[in-house]
């Protein structure tokens, strides 16, 4: 087997005042012809820097302590910033984890295939044409003649992920090295890209280097699998043997943080109605005015029925676009609805406004997605958890006791709340978000995605906090998310959403071991490493 | 704290601090260093700056002692960049921030009204109003603050868009927070660091207008101030030039010296250019 690129006992220093010494500490990889090893690891852990330096990319505040780099007898970290040039594009490719921002808006996605021609060989522009052509063909896109005149904003996600692909293919290198090329997209568009990936690296023979945080996607792709954290390498070998059986305790924990795909058998469920939607509806309109184009009408949430009961937790599961997160803003009332009610006992909140709006406001509470947007950067925790209380008139001493308790309640230290949300990771961050979500004892609680942003293992122990408050306090918990895998395991009901409709929904045992809908089917099929 | 760091780590910044410094020490002791009124007459008119004589920076041509005008002049001049400057802040800020937070045609009617406002140079508009309200010092200061606060208005709006739809705002809505809270206790802290460091430029701005009020002879003449002493020294521009060059000086090293800080709290302030 021939080796493309070794890596040897590179170590990465970090600047002086970072949490830990080295970004990456005597690492090395070596990558064969016609093989994909997939370097695993949680944020933080060093498998981006190695991509980067790699590539030659570090950032400036980082400097290679020791070890080398070698491409063939060329090593990468000796070279000038002219002689990288002729490397990145012919011998190494890269693909990027969000292909929106790695796209230039301002240029077709044809042009910019072609630029890689321009920039690297002497062929003639309509040779560049030909050639983009051709590679938009080799990526799977349905009419490449369109696509090569589109501008990125017309593509789709898992388009512009291709048009990259492609990109990265058109000279042919010998090493394509992929960061998480998949993790901002639908699971139905990342089962084609990673296909695509794999049969690209059939055909050519090139070495890919997969970053991914995410274990089955590496069941789906690795053939070797190398697993970091902080910086080192804690286990490496084939793949199946790693999946199968994991030496290290540290890849057994990541492992065993992934979601199994079979929901637990059904519980017995509280029949206590705690809210009940029905037809609910909301409608975007674009467009229209003097001069504008012809009015837009997207049908973001359609005639949504269901209902939410004491002790459940009811699942909406969809890709973007599908309008679940519309729907779960339209309950909590950051969007207000078109049509339908959603019925509190007989009070209807979708009616609601002003005054009688803000006193009701405590019957449905939100968990928000991002665990570093979510909290006011210039508060500190206690004050943004004690807020909502203080707001409704409660005294400001009787507050803090309560949040105290509430911190306590989430498994958060109470010495910690006259912190500053930077302080706190990102899991205590959203353990935070809870306790502000839980003050006003909702009946009713919205996770939006609330844990998509967080590592595997932390991801865990947030649902088991979830879990855990839903049975104590007896909550409805609306869990919104795009992950089979975490509904499977925590979701009582599942409701499956496709452009802004409900197409199925049931208990999630029946609804994974029967699904009715070819939509649902569809959806469970492209769960990476189902097979 | 660390934002104090930041900024005593640049030496640009320390220096238009130690000027302005100085400055303001010059106006606090204005009554010690010169405690005669600076308006009535000294001596000889027109005598040239001499550091040995009783007139260190000279006469100007009714006589009166320049450096004791220089040091009573700060004192008008920084009362006046500073009150009108909180004017135009204070108006911008609240102008900005409901038509930033709501939107819709709340947003529409005011950011008409501002750019009825900016179509306008502020100077004809300073003059204007000074013309109607009459020029004493108070009113200079209003009119300077009533024509300030468009920039302000339209950066406090493009903060709050941004800023609006961030999660946490959201968050405070679903908690049940008024939207006045919201507005001015959640977003505003957020909005803050652009429009205290566009104070420094507003402030710059403040005393230039009233300079070029003073050398129309429009400001109050009952008052010393900068613009005042090169509107007298106007008149004797070509023969006794240091009459006027004198307080343009003192402006000059004032707004270089609010610049400084500005730009120096712009630097602290924001955490992307810390690191350079």
């Amino acid at each position: 087997m021939t080796t493309l690129a070794k890596i040897q006992d590179l170590s990465i220093a970090l600047p002086k005042n970072a949490d830990r010494e080295f970004a990456v500490e005597n690492l090395s990889v070596d990558i064969h012809k016609g093989e994909i090893v997939c370097v695993v690891g949680e944020s933080g852990s060093g498998k981006s820097m190695t991509a980067s330096a790699l590539m030659g990319l570090l950032p400036d505040e980082l400097t290679v302590t020791s070890g080398r780099i070698m491409l063939g007898d060329l090593n990468i970290l000796q070279q000038s910033e002219q002689q990288m040039r002729r490397i990145r594009g012919p011998r190494i490719g890269m693909i990027f984890q969000e292909p929106m921002t790695a796209l230039n808006p301002l240029r077709t996605a044809g042009d910019q295939i072609a630029e890689m021609f321009r920039a690297h060989t002497d062929l003639k522009p309509d040779q560049q044409k030909f050639r983009a052509l051709d590679l938009l063909k080799e990526v799977g896109i349905p009419d490449p003649e369109l696509a090569y005149r589109a501008y990125p904003h017309e593509l789709s996600g898992g388009q512009r992920q291709r048009v990259m692909i492609a990109m990265a293919l058109a000279l042919e290198p010998e090493i394509l090295i992929a960061d998480e090329p998949t993790t901002a997209l639908d699971v139905t568009v990342q089962a084609q890209i990673l296909e695509l990936i794999r049969t690209i690296q059939q055909r050519s023979g090139m070495g890919v280097l997969f970053i991914t945080h995410d274990f089955s996607v590496v069941s789906e792709i690795a053939d070797r699998v190398i697993v970091m954290q902080h910086g080192s390498i804690v286990e490496s070998g084939n793949a199946r043997d790693v999946l199968e059986n994991p030496q290290h305790s540290y890849t057994k924990t990541l492992i065993a943080a992934v979601p199994g795909l079979i929901p637990p058998p059904p519980r017995d469920l509280s029949r206590q109605v705690v809210a009940e939607v029905s037809s609910l509806s909301k409608t975007y309109r674009t467009g229209g005015g003097v001069f504008g184009r012809a009015r837009r009408v997207t049908h973001a949430v359609r005639d949504a029925n269901f209902t939410l009961t004491e002790g459940a937790t009811v699942g909406i599961v969809g890709e973007s676009g599908s309008g679940k997160s519309t729907l779960a803003r339209c309950i909590v009332r950051l969007q207000s609805s078109d049509a339908g009610q959603v019925m509190f006992g007989d009070v209807d909140f979708a009616a609601l406004q002003g005054r009688s709006l803000r006193e009701n406001r405590h019957l449905v509470q939100m968990i928000f997605q991002d665990p570093y947007g979510s909290l006011n950067p210039r508060r500190t925790v206690g004050d943004l958890v004690t807020q909502g209380l203080v707001a409704r008139g409660m005294k400001y001493s009787d507050a803090l006791a309560k949040g105290q308790e509430l911190f306590a309640l989430v498994g958060l230290d109470p010495t910690v709340m006259d912190r500053m949300p930077h302080q706190f990771s990102g899991g205590q961050r959203q353990r935070v978000g809870i306790a502000r979500a839980l003050a006003l004892e909702p009946r009713l609680l919205i996770a939006d995605e609330a844990v998509s942003a967080l590592d595997v293992s932390v991801q865990a122990q947030v649902l088991d906090l979830l879990v855990d408050l839903r049975d104590r306090l007896s909550l409805s918990i609306l869990f919104i998310t795009h992950d089979l895998r975490v509904a499977a395991q925590v979701c009582d009901r599942i409701i499956i959403m496709q452009r802004g409709e409900i197409v199925e929904q049931g208990l999630t045992a029946d609804v994974f071991a029967n699904p009715s809908h070819p939509y649902t089917r569809s959806l469970l099929a492209s769960v990476p490493g189902a097979a | 704290m660390n934002v104090l760091r930041y900024f005593a780590r640049s030496p640009a910044a320390m220096f238009g601090l130690v000027l302005l410094g100085c400055i303001i020490g010059f106006a606090l002791f204005a009554d010690v260093l010169y405690p005669k009124n600076p308006l009535g007459l000294a001596g000889r008119p027109l005598q040239w700056p001499d550091l040995t004589s009783r007139f260190l920076l000279g006469t100007d041509a009714s006589g009166r002692d320049i450096a004791a005008q220089l040091v009573h002049g700060a004192r008008t001049t920084l009362i006046m960049a500073g009150v009108s400057t909180v004017i135009a802040i204070a108006i911008g800020i609240v102008i900005g921030a409901i038509a930033g937070f709501y939107g819709g045609w709340v947003d529409n009617l005011l950011m008409r009204i501002t750019e009825a406002f900016q179509t306008l140079p502020n100077f004809i508009l300073l003059l204007v109003l000074v013309v109607v309200v009459g020029s004493t010092m108070t009113s200079v200061t209003l009119a300077i603050g009533v024509v300030s606060w468009p920039p302000v208005a339209r950066l406090t709006r493009a903060e709050f868009l941004s800023l609006r739809s961030r999660e946490f705002v959201q968050a405070c809505r679903a908690i049940g927070l008024r939207n006045r809270w919201i507005i001015f206790r959640e977003i505003l802290p957020n909005a803050l660091p652009p429009i205290i460091v566009y104070g420094s430029v507003v402030m710059a701005l403040a005393i230039l207008l009233e300079s070029s009020l003073a050398f129309l002879e429009l400001s109050d003449p009952n008052v010393a101030s900068w613009g005042n002493l090169i509107g007298h020294g106007r008149k004797v521009l070509r023969s006794e030039w240091y009459v006027a060059a004198i307080p343009g000086g003192a402006i000059l090293l004032t707004i270089l010296a609010v610049n400084l800080v500005g730009q120096g709290l712009n630097d602290a302030l924001n955490p992307r250019l810390r690191n350079r």
